[in-house]
């Protein structure tokens, strides 16, 4: 059978009706080993304007690198590894997690610990995918995703050390882009 | 670890691209660089799985979530989630949100001069299950004016967002309704390029699901991407190529 997947609609200004149920900023919890990371960051389009109205989800591993997710080989453990926030007034979101531990790639090869990152928005007629990767991590050089994105915008996935934890900002247009993939 | 078996990519221009102008929003927030294109690795082919401890008993029934019943014509929202190779996805989490009756949302935002309904919020949430049905039971939305042209209406329409196996399978759409003349002028509908993917946004009038002097019904099928028949060969040859 061969059917084709269903086309995407933007989820429109109101989206906050129907994801609101699940939202979810504490992924750590008290039950996730590893480093706890304060997350902040703040979306801004392509006229440097807040993305006010906008839903962050993001998607990572336990600290041993394992995803709450039947393909994910290892011992489970309670981190389900799921996040959901919208953004404020200001266009900025918050979580608060762990640090996720390397997952690996088909061959054995690890890629960096990262947070996999969807941006859902009244504008966006699909979502964006992206990755946020930690400051200070000396295996993101050889991180085989990060590898694939031209050097010069590889900083734009990269998050800082700012006063409360870590902030990763997204510019969704122009010259300061930030990567998004298609995969 | 073990070989991942990746999902296929859309089919050509059955999905939106970013930048549609006539949807005037997509103008200063789609993206200007090309994306990256990058092979799926156990982050991308896995995605975060719901349980029934998520999700209310009666989450799937939006009338009846006040005390009163809310105004508008019952209907009967259903349909099964499948993969393009035609198997179903059991357990995917299914939300949908829609306005009311008179075209209103219960959010701070909707200006349109139309009245709330104190019996309706227009949310629901359900879990597929071993056969990937879902259903929804709900009252039909109205259409509304929005700000994009003159004379700009929406069509009616539920939003459905669901969660598949994989981010691949993430999904958010809209459902519209058979015969709506609205459709033509609408530009969300028409930032689909294919006219056979835009048909599948509609949803089919379905008389065997109505519910004999209570609700009329329609159905919804819902398509998530599929996996490749065999494992990728050339993630890690695409990997090396990187620099």
């Amino acid at each position: 059978m061969s059917l084709l997947a269903t086309s995407n609609q933007t989820v429109g200004p109101y989206v906050h009706i129907g994801f609101a149920k699940l939202y979810r900023d504490d992924l750590a919890g008290g039950s996730g080993a590893g480093e706890r990371v304060h997350l902040t960051g703040r979306i801004v389009d392509g006229d440097g304007k807040p993305m006010s109205d906008g839903i962050v989800e993001i998607w990572q591993a336990d600290g041993n690198g394992r995803y709450a997710h039947p393909e994910s080989s290892g011992s489970a453990s309670e981190f389900k590894g799921f996040g959901r926030v919208p953004t404020d007034r200001d266009g900025r979101f918050r979580f608060t997690t762990i640090k996720p531990g390397r997952v690996p790639v088909p061959g054995g090869a690890l890629q960096a610990p990262h947070i996999s990152v969807m941006i859902f928005s009244r504008g966006l007629l699909r979502h964006l995918s992206t990755r946020m990767y930690f400051p200070d991590e000396p295996s993101n050089a050889q991180d085989p995703i990060l590898r694939l994105v031209p050097k010069d915008r590889r900083a734009t996935l990269i998050a800082t050390r700012g006063g409360e934890g870590l902030e990763w900002n997204v510019v969704l247009q122009g010259a300061d882009e930030t990567v998004f993939f298609d995969f | 670890m073990a070989e991942i078996r990746g999902y296929r990519r859309p089919f050509w221009d059955t999905q939106p691209e970013y930048l549609f102008p006539h949807y005037l929003s997509t103008i200063t927030r789609a993206p200007s660089k090309p994306l990256v294109i990058i092979p799926q690795t156990l982050s991308e082919v896995t995605a975060p799985i719901f349980g029934y401890d998520e999700i209310g008993g009666i989450d799937n029934d939006l009338t009846r979530q006040h005390d009163g019943q809310p105004i508008g014509g019952r209907m009967v929202v259903s349909g099964r989630v499948i993969d393009e190779n035609g198997k179903a996805v059991r357990g995917a989490l299914v939300e949908m949100w829609q306005a009311n009756a008179a075209g209103r949302y219960r959010h701070e935002v909707d200006r349109h001069d139309a009245p709330l309904d104190p019996n309706f919020t227009g949310a629901g949430r359900v879990l597929t299950d071993d056969d990937g049905r879902y259903r929804f039971m709900t009252i039909k939305p109205g259409s509304y004016p929005w700000r994009n042209h003159n004379n700009a209406w929406r069509p009616a329409h539920l939003h459905f967002s669901i969660f598949g196996i994989g981010l691949p399978q993430r999904l958010v759409t809209q459902m519209y309704f058979p015969g709506d003349p609205l459709l033509e002028y609408d530009p969300m509908y028409h930032c689909v390029p294919d006219e056979k993917a835009r048909r599948r946004l509609v949803s089919a009038f379905d008389w065997e699901n109505a519910m004999p002097e209570f609700a009329l019904a329609y159905r919804f099928d819902i398509v998530l991407r599929g996996r490749e028949e065999t494992p990728m060969q050339n993630v890690m040859s695409g990997l090396e190529q990187g620099e």
